[in-house]
C-alpha cells in the first residue's frame, strides 16, 4: 500500500516537473535580470555612473566576482571588459 | 467495423515504428554517441541550458507541440474517407514526422544549440536565413488568421465555452505572479485553475444566462444587424476583433505573466482530454460510420491535397522551431534524441489518430456522413465543429452528459487555439523586428509597431475571405495555406538534415526521400489551387487574395527547390560546418 502510494507521488511529482519546466526558466530568466541590474547598480562607479555608495559595495566585489565572470560570457566577451575587475 | 480497431492499428504502426524503425535510424543513420557532451552540460547555465531527465523532456517536447492543428487538419481530411487519412497518419508520423524531429534536434545539439534558423544560415547561407524568416513569418501570418477564425466559429457555435475560456485568463495571471512571487510549485494552483474552469463550463452548459451568443445579440441568425451585415457575420467581426485586441495585450506581456501559466493549465486539458477521449473509445465501443474512401468527394481529389490538409499529426516544419529552439538545449545525453524527438512525433501523431476516430464514429449513418460532408468547402468549414461533438459523444460514454461534454471539449480545442494565437503572433512581432534590423528599417523594431502590424495584417486576412455565413467567416479557406507553409517549412528542415547528414557520411536517403515527397505534394496542389482554381482567370472559383498568397507561397517552393538542387550539386565542396 504504502509502495503504491509512493509511485503515485512520484508520478504527481513527475507530472509536475514536466509542466512546470519552461516556466521555471522564465522565471529564472527573469531573476537573472534583476541580478544583472542589480550587478550594474554595484559596479555603476567602475562604468562612470556615479555611486554614492560605491564604497559599502566595494565589499561585495570578492562575493560577485564570479557572476560577473558568468555575465560577461553570457553576453559574449571573452575577457572581462572592465580594466578594473579582473576575473579571468 | 469498431473504431478500437483503428487505434489498435495506430498503436502497432506507432510501436513497430518506434522500435525498429526509430532505432536504425539512430544507430545508422544518426550515429548517436553517449559520450558527446550536450549542449546543456557544455553551456549549463540554469536558465536556457539545463540538463534535463529525458521523460520530463519529453512530456515537456509534447506538449509544447501538441495543439489544436493535429485536430483540425484531420477534421477535414475525413472528407476522402477515413482510410486515406489514417494512412497518411501513421505512415506519416513514423517515416517522416520522426525524422525531422528527431533529426533537428540533433542537428541543433550538434551545433552548440542553434535553432534552425541560424543553422539554415550556416548550411546554405545568407539568403536561407532571410528565406527561412520570409516563410515562418507566412506560416505565423496563416496561423493568426486561422485560429482566430477557428476560436470564431467555435465561441458561435458553442456559446456555453466562452466563460470558462476567459475565465482562464484571470486565473492564469494569478499562477504566473504567485509561482513568481513565491517560487512555489505550480501544480495545485493550475489544478485549482482547471476545476474553475471546468465547473463554469458545467454551469454555463445548463444555463442560458452565462452563454454569451453574439448571433443572438444581434438579431439571431438570419437577421441583419446594426452593421448592416448578417448577425453571424457581425459575430464573427465582433469576435475576431476581441480576439485581436486580447493577443494584442497577450503577446506583448512576458510571457511567465499569462502565456506559461496558461500553457500550464493547457497541458493539464491535453492529458484529460487524451485521456478521457481514449477511456471513453474504450468504454463505448463506437461503430465507424463514416466510409474507408468517400466515393462521394469529387469536387477535390485527396491526391494531393490530403498531404496539405494533414500538415500537424503527419508532419509539421513547427515541430523543428521547437526542437532547435528549447529542447535541444535541455537534452541531458545525446542517445536521449531518439525517446525525445521520435516518441514526441508519436505523440502528436496519437492525438490527430483519436481525432479521426472521434469524427468518423460520430454520425449514426453513412448518409449523414455524407450529407454533412457534403463537399470540401463544406468540410472545412464543418470539421471542427463535427470533432467537437463526436469528442462529446465519446467523453459521454463515461458518464457525462452530453452538454456538458461538448463544451469541455470546446473550452479545451479554444484554448489550445488561443495559445497558439498568442504564441505565434509573438513569433511574428519577434520576425518583423528582426527583418527590420536585417533591413535597417528601424520603427518595426519596435515592439508595439511590430505587434500592430503583426495583429492588423492578420486580423485583416482572418476577415477578408468571405464564408457562406457572410464577412469573416471563410477564413477556413486559408486553412490549405496554412498546411502547405508548414510543409515547406518541414521540407526546407528536412533538406538541412539530409544536407547534414551527407557531409557526415551518413545514408541521407531517409531524410531526402521524405523531403522530396513533401516538396513534389506541395507544389502539386499548389499548382492545382492556384492556377485550376484562385486564379483570376478561373471565373466561377477566383479569389484574388489566396490566388496572391498561393502564388507566394509556390514562389517559395520553387525557390526551395531550386536552392536544394544547388547546394547538393556543390556539396563535398564546402565542407564549413564542422559538426563532429
Amino acid at each position: 500500500m504504502s509502495e503504491k502510494k509512493f509511485s503515485f507521488k512520484k508520478l504527481m511529482e513527475y507530472y509536475d516537473e514536466v509542466l512546470s519546466l519552461p516556466h521555471r526558466t522564465e522565471v529564472a530568466r527573469e531573476l537573472r535580470d534583476e541580478d544583472d541590474l542589480f550587478m550594474l547598480l554595484i559596479y555603476s562607479d567602475m562604468l562612470g555612473i556615479p555611486n554614492p555608495a560605491f564604497y559599502y559595495t566595494l565589499e561585495l566585489y570578492p562575493h560577485i566576482l564570479e557572476k560577473f565572470h558568468d555575465w560577461h560570457l553570457r553576453m559574449g566577451m571573452e575577457k572581462s571588459p572592465l580594466d578594473g575587475i579582473r576575473c579571468c | 467495423m469498431s473504431g478500437i480497431w483503428l487505434a489498435l492499428v495506430g498503436g502497432i504502426v506507432f510501436f513497430v515504428g518506434y522500435r525498429f524503425y526509430s532505432k536504425f535510424i539512430a544507430s545508422r543513420i544518426y550515429r548517436l554517441d553517449p559520450e558527446f557532451i550536450t549542449p546543456a552540460h557544455q553551456y549549463k547555465d540554469g536558465v536556457d541550458f539545463v540538463p534535463t531527465n529525458k521523460w520530463v523532456l519529453w512530456g515537456h517536447h509534447f506538449t509544447s507541440v501538441a495543439g489544436a492543428a493535429p485536430i483540425v487538419g484531420p477534421a477535414i481530411a475525413v472528407y476522402w474517407g477515413w482510410l486515406p487519412a489514417l494512412l497518411w497518419v501513421l505512415l506519416g508520423t513514423v517515416f517522416a514526422a520522426g525524422v525531422h524531429d528527431s533529426g533537428t534536434l540533433l542537428m541543433s545539439v550538434r551545433n552548440k544549440g542553434q535553432s534552425i534558423g541560424t543553422l539554415a544560415n550556416k548550411l546554405i547561407g545568407q539568403r536561407a536565413k532571410i528565406l527561412f524568416l520570409f516563410i515562418i513569418l507566412l506560416l505565423v501570418l496563416m496561423v493568426n488568421a486561422v485560429f482566430a477564425w477557428v476560436i470564431a466559429n467555435l465561441f458561435i457555435t458553442n456559446p456555453s465555452s466562452i466563460v470558462a475560456v476567459f475565465i482562464q485568463i484571470p486565473l492564469a495571471i494569478w499562477i504566473g505572479y504567485s509561482v513568481y512571487k513565491r517560487q512555489g510549485s505550480m501544480l495545485i494552483p493550475s489544478l485549482v485553475a482547471l476545476a474553475v474552469m471546468y465547473f463554469t463550463a458545467i454551469l454555463a452548459s445548463y444555463f442560458p444566462v452565462l452563454q454569451i451568443d453574439f448571433v443572438e445579440y444581434f438579431g439571431g441568425e438570419g437577421a441583419t444587424a446594426f452593421t448592416g451585415m448578417t448577425a453571424t457575420s457581425t459575430a464573427f467581426f465582433a469576435w475576431i476583433v476581441i480576439l485581436m485586441i486580447y493577443v494584442y495585450i497577450a503577446s506583448t506581456l512576458p510571457v511567465w505573466k499569462l502565456l506559461q501559466p496558461r500553457d500550464y493549465i493547457n497541458s493539464h486539458q491535453l492529458v484529460v482530454g487524451l485521456a478521457l477521449l481514449y477511456i471513453g473509445l474504450l468504454v463505448t465501443n463506437p461503430e465507424i460510420t463514416a466510409p474507408a474512401t468517400n466515393s462521394g468527394a469529387d469536387d477535390k481529389s485527396w491526391f494531393p491535397l490530403l498531404f496539405i490538409t494533414i500538415a500537424c499529426g503527419a508532419i509539421s516544419g513547427f515541430h523543428g522551431l521547437v526542437s532547435s529552439g528549447t529542447t535541444s538545449k535541455q537534452l541531458n545525453n545525446e542517445k536521449d534524441v531518439r525517446f525525445v524527438g521520435f516518441l514526441g512525433a508519436i505523440g502528436e501523431g496519437a492525438l490527430a489518430l483519436v481525432a479521426i476516430i472521434a469524427i468518423v464514429t460520430f454520425f449514426p449513418t453513412t448518409g449523414d456522413f455524407t450529407s454533412t460532408y457534403s463537399g470540401f468547402n463544406a468540410a472545412n468549414a464543418e470539421g471542427l465543429g463535427v470533432f467537437v461533438q463526436g469528442a462529446g459523444q465519446l467523453i459521454n460514454g463515461l458518464g457525462i452528459p452530453v452538454e456538458v461534454a461538448t463544451t469541455i471539449v470546446a473550452v479545451i480545442v479554444v484554448s489550445f487555439a488561443a495559445t497558439t494565437l498568442d504564441s505565434s503572433v509573438r513569433l511574428m512581432r519577434y520576425i518583423i523586428a528582426e527583418l527590420g534590423r536585417e533591413y535597417k528599417v528601424k520603427p518595426i523594431t519596435n515592439m508595439h509597431v511590430a505587434t500592430t502590424i503583426a495583429v492588423t495584417s492578420s486580423a485583416a486576412l482572418t476577415l477578408i475571405p468571405e464564408g457562406p455565413n457572410g464577412f469573416g467567416s471563410g477564413g477556413y479557406l486559408l486553412w490549405p495555406l496554412f498546411g502547405t507553409s508548414n510543409q515547406l517549412l518541414a521540407g526546407i528542415s528536412l533538406l538541412l538534415l539530409a544536407i547534414w547528414l551527407k557531409r557526415r557520411g551518413s545514408n541521407y536517403l531517409p531524410a531526402l526521400i521524405p523531403m522530396l515527397f513533401l516538396l513534389a505534394m506541395t507544389l502539386y496542389a499548389m499548382v492545382i489551387q492556384v492556377f485550376t482554381e484562385w486564379a483570376p482567370w478561373v471565373a466561377e472559383t477566383s479569389d484574388w487574395l489566396l490566388f496572391i498568397f498561393g502564388a507566394i507561397v509556390f514562389i517559395f517552393a520553387i525557390w526551395i527547390v531550386i536552392t536544394a538542387f544547388s547546394v547538393f550539386r556543390k556539396e563535398g565542396e564546402n565542407p564549413q560546418m564542422n559538426n563532429d
